[in-house]
């Protein structure tokens, strides 16, 4: 067993507790944490496969940013130490029951289908290769998608001040 | 013990959505659900990852796919922590069972 197995089944480990726990969790802060190791441990994930970019992207949206806006809006919403309401053992079970069939089945496609790689000779993701495709306008470049994609953030930028911004009392 | 590959990171991608999907059936406050979601676009990524590495490694079209799912994550985070503070100022709870009504 080599260390990079080993590296691989920790990782894999953090991922699933966390995120078990994340979802498990009664304590809505420490669900918060949780969710902040599961990201760190998709990361480290990420770090394995040698896709260290998207490694790095994940640590820097994710865990720098949607965790700390999660955050953020717990300390804005809640009441502190305050527990969150114990839910119908019905709904836990119905909805227990929906995941493992649905992980079942899932599972059970995959390991029926045999998965064939093509032999071609690989691209190494280093940041270079990602930038001459991101903004490459030759066939198979993504300039386009990278545009709409600017576009869709700038309207959420407007769209949350609009949104969050506090309604002025009317005045007569 | 076998080496890991290409069947380990669709147990753990496939086990990782469906703690999502349960988190997002069972749980009744909107940050909460907000996190599931957060869970599942990530095992969505990680999938994407690793048909890249193991299956096409002479393409790069999964990583920019999950680069832009994660621009698009972040995007969707941002309006739906605005729109539940915004129900908060209005309802006084983010309870998705007392938010009956869009306008009051």
């Amino acid at each position: 067993m080599s260390g990079s197995t080993i590296i691989f089944f920790m990782l894999a480990a953090l991922t699933l507790f966390s995120a078990v726990m994340a979802v498990t969790t009664r304590q809505i802060f420490r669900a918060a944490i949780f969710l902040l190791f599961t990201l760190i441990g998709v990361a480290g994930l990420f770090f394995w496969m040698q896709y260290e970019f998207i490694a790095a992207v994940q640590i820097v949206v994710y865990v720098g940013g949607i965790t700390v806006l999660i955050i953020f809006s717990i300390f804005l919403t809640q009441q502190a130490g305050e527990l969150l309401p114990k839910q119908k053992s019905s709904r836990l079970l119905f909805s227990a029951l929906a995941a493992f069939c649905g992980f079942a089945l899932v599972m059970l496609q995959v390991s029926q289908h045999s998965f064939s790689a093509t032999g071609a000779p690989s691209i190494e993701p280093t940041v270079a290769n990602i930038g001459y495709k991101m903004l490459g306008v030759n066939e198979g470049g993504y300039a386009l998608p990278f545009e709409v994609v600017s576009i869709l953030l700038l309207a959420a930028l407007i769209g949350c001040i609009v949104i969050a911004m506090r309604s002025k009392p009317a005045t007569t | 013990m076998m080496e890991p590959g290409l069947y380990h990171l669709l147990f753990i991608s496939a086990a990782l959505f469906f703690i999502g999907v349960f988190g997002f059936f069972s749980r009744r406050n909107l940050v909460t659900m907000l996190m599931s979601i957060e869970l599942i676009l990530n095992s969505v990524n990680l999938n994407f990852i690793a048909f890249n590495k193991y299956l096409w490694p002479n393409k790069m079209d999964g990583l920019f796919f999950a680069i832009f799912i994660i621009a698009i994550a972040a995007a969707e985070a941002a309006v739906a922590i605005a729109i539940i503070i915004n129900l908060y100022r209005s309802h006084g709870s983010i309870d998705v069972e007392q938010a009956e009504e869009l306008k009051n």
